[in-house]
């Protein structure tokens, strides 16, 4: 039986406890139905959760719901919308209580004399050309300006099929603008031609990921087995999907067998009552789903599978230190 | 140093659930290094606390909360747990 000692020498092993002993109890709040964007692809309004449930416009009982949420043993409070900073009321409510993350088009900045050190993700979803076609603007102009240089900023970067060969220049401009950026996939819920991904696709998108992540170290937080698990859909002869998938709503999870999952995690309805079927669309077909928070948490829930040879424990961890540089739990 | 055999064959029996339950290969129950720290160096998680703990609560007829997972670490601070529910 391998145990931590047997497997990792001193340095790995003290990376390993450093994580360990952290303990994230995420959940995920949609701070608002409204957005000042309509992106295509989008899966808040492609999937209607919009319509859910309607908001709750009283700031006492954003207050107290967050109270309550720590009282459930959340630790990490993910904010999502809609928009979040369309309400920054509601968005201060979670950060003055637990850690928080804000996720974000960026096209309006989160005052830093309110919020000195949330973590802020900003969504981008290509280079101009796609920006355009699925969102209708150049968002980076703005938020790049907005946010140059900000160190507890990064943008969640979404490749698209389209990207591919082109990555470099996107990584390139946060680069310049002082920024991080982390890797994600598109998952093309609204079936836009020409966005789907192809076997073929993923294995080229893999090896682009990897080539940025050699190229640009101190910009890029990602690591190369989260590449292989969110672009194979593979783990330890694993497939992802529904019966596999770590980020269901606790309460709402049903599954029989029940697997690996994160412990308390629940998506809220912005009427603080709603709750979703998970972190992101309820329409959403699990067999293409690409979400890369659900695919990091089905490696982190998975511990000891990864017992299994020194290698597999130190990509256990690289993906477990990926997820705590992000919701800045460690620093970059 | 004197043994108990009451606690050693508990911590056997505490081994072989833990075994049994985290389908761990390659180990038995009396091989089973009492003082090994489940969290640290076993990757044990709460989830998995939870799965044994359900067994241990039918067994031993005690109820044991979630609050005190961080006690139960090792097999001999489980043992050492459930005595001292049995006690109280
Ligand atoms: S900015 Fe985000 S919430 Fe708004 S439409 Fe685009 S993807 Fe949806
Ligand atoms: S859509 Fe994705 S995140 Fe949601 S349950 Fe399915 S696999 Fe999980």
């Amino acid at each position: 039986m391998n145990t931590v000692s047997s497997l990792l020498d001193d340095s790995w092993r003290e990376r390993y406890r450093r994580i360990s002993a952290l303990n994230i109890r995420s959940s995920i709040y949609d701070v608002t139905n409204q957005c000042n964007l309509r992106c295509r692809g989008c899966f808040f309004y492609s999937s209607q959760e919009h319509e859910a449930a309607s908001e709750e416009m009283d700031l006492q009982k954003w207050h107290e719901f967050v109270g309550s949420e720590k009282a459930r043993g959340v630790n990490l409070a993910i904010l999502i919308g809609g928009e979040p900073t369309l309400h920054l009321d509601r968005v201060a409510a979670f950060y003055q209580t637990m850690p928080t993350y804000c996720a974000t088009n960026g096209q309006i900045k989160v005052p830093r004399d309110r919020f000195p050190d949330m973590m802020v993700g900003i969504s981008l979803w290509g280079d101009e050309e796609d920006e355009k076609v699925l969102r209708g603007k150049n968002t980076f102009a703005v938020s790049s300006k907005n946010y140059e240089g900000d160190p507890y900023t990064y943008y969640l970067y979404t490749i698209t099929p389209k990207q591919l060969g082109r990555i470099g220049q996107v990584i390139r401009k946060i680069d310049d603008a002082g920024l991080k950026a982390h890797l994600q996939l598109l998952t093309n819920d609204e079936q836009v031609d020409g966005y789907s991904w192809t076997e073929e696709k993923m294995r080229d998108v893999r090896l682009e990921m990897d080539e940025m992540l050699e190229c640009y170290p101190q910009t890029v937080i990602s690591c190369k087995y989260y590449h292989e698990i969110i672009t194979t859909g593979k783990m330890m002869g694993r497939s992802f999907g529904w019966s596999e998938c770590p980020s269901v709503t606790e309460s709402l999870d049903n599954r029989n067998p029940r697997p690996k999952r994160l412990i308390r995690f629940a998506r809220w309805a912005s009427d603080l009552k709603t709750q979703h079927r998970c972190c992101t669309s309820a329409t959403r077909d699990c067999g293409t789903c690409k979400d890369g928070a659900a695919h990091m948490s089905w490696v982190m829930v998975n511990k000891r599978e990864h017992l299994k040879s020194a290698k597999d424990l130190q990509n256990w961890i690289e993906v477990y230190e990926m997820f705590a540089k992000l919701y800045r739990f460690i620093p970059w | 140093m004197s043994v108990n055999p009451d606690k050693e064959a508990l911590i056997v029996r505490i081994a072989e659930i833990i075994i049994f339950e985290l389908k761990l290969e390659d180990i038995t129950p009396e091989s089973f290094n009492p003082d090994l720290d489940l969290v640290d160096e076993l990757g044990v998680d709460s989830m998995d606390l939870a799965t044994v703990v359900l067994v241990l609560q039918d067994e031993y007829g005690i109820t044991i909360d979630e609050d005190d997972y961080p006690k139960l670490s090792s097999i001999r601070l489980i043992a050492e747990y459930i005595k001292q529910k049995q006690a109280s």
